[in-house]
């Protein structure tokens, strides 16, 4: 891939996703829960809101811990 | 003004005014230890540029299918939103330096004093060009998305828009009359505020794009929102109470326990 690409890719990477990629698979794979829940007869709304009550604790415990959060970006 | 056009206002314009106080530190270091028309010069084209993509890609967003429009920027607003709360909760709780605009100053400053003149074409100082561009560019992209999305979903971009340009013209304004880093702006609690706004709008807008139907329809915002604050305060409680601190998580969140 040319550098320019990569730099490209990298950028945006950074600005969306940052440095804990396993909360952006985590979200979409809440999204396609919710998206398929949402077919049936069961409520859906809830599956989003339960995502975060998990998803931002661990994240944030992994920086407590040390295996992540070494991002310099401030924003 | 209804729940939604309101808090659209509110997060665009802290959003807005966060990174145009940012924005802000890097032209005044350019500016002051380089050569300011450079830097003005840099913010000029920072400033054409944005607005060429903000015109690009705009239209093409209002011309999506809401619930496409809704799936795909709640999505991303949820993923950008939860880095700003991670960052924001981290800074409450002391696991990261808070953001503190005298401190960049100096080391923009110091940065900019060692590097080497050089001029091209126009532009009689490339250093102060390139870093008031760079900064413009940057800081006004995260405000270009934030807006362009909250914009698009609640189909009012003008309302964005105007929260966008009259961030920035306060900033701007406070900036030429105090000639220094606008170091008193409670950045720390704005960050933490818009990041709570990005993430619940986020859950909301991505929920119902996937196909969800909140209770309540517009009205669950009133409770989300509040939710998403609430639950970041007590795990800024929980994070200080594991790390030993003493202030509570209210009062690192409002930037006085530091």
């Amino acid at each position: 891939m040319p550098r320019q690409v990569r730099a490209f890719v990298g950028f945006w990477y950074d600005f969306i996703v940052g440095d804990d990629w396993t909360v952006a698979v985590a979200v979409i794979a809440a999204l396609a829960l919710t998206y398929v829940v949402s077919t049936t007869s069961i409520p859906a709304w809830w599956i989003l809101p339960a995502a975060i009550v998990i998803l931002l604790p661990m994240s944030l415990w992994r920086v407590a811990h040390g295996s992540s959060g070494s991002s310099t970006d401030e924003k | 003004m209804d729940v939604g056009s309101g808090a659209l206002f509110l997060a665009v314009f802290l959003a807005c005014m966060v990174e145009a106080v940012e924005a802000l530190t890097i032209v005044l270091a350019a500016g002051t230890s380089r050569d300011w028309r450079s830097a003005i010069l840099g913010v000029v084209t920072g400033v054409l540029v944005l607005g060429l993509i903000v015109a690009a890609v705009g239209p093409a967003l209002t011309t999506l299918p809401l619930g496409a429009l809704r799936l795909v920027v709640g999505g991303l607003l949820l993923i950008f939103g939860l880095q700003w709360l991670r960052k924001a909760i981290l800074r409450a709780s002391g696991l990261k330096a808070l953001h503190d605009e005298r401190s960049i100053f100096r080391a923009e400053v110091t940065a900019a004093s060692a590097a080497p003149a050089g001029r091209r074409t126009v532009v009689g100082d490339w250093y102060s060009f390139t870093l008031s561009f760079k900064g413009v560019l940057l800081e006004g992209l995260e405000v270009a998305f934030i807006a362009l999305t909250f914009g698009a979903n609640q189909r009012n971009i003008p309302l964005a828009a105007f929260a966008a340009v009259a961030a920035v013209v306060i900033v701007a304004v406070v900036g030429i009359v105090v000639r220094a880093p606008l170091a008193r702006v409670p950045e720390n609690s704005m960050k933490f505020v818009v990041g709570v706004m990005l993430t619940s709008f986020g859950v909301f807008w991505g929920a119902e794009g996937a196909g969800a139907r909140w209770p309540g329809a517009d009205a669950a915002l009133l409770v989300v929102i509040p939710a998403v604050a609430l639950f970041a305060l007590v795990l800024v409680g929980l994070l200080r109470r594991t790390l030993g601190a003493g202030p509570t998580a209210a009062d690192s969140v409002a930037g006085v326990s530091r």
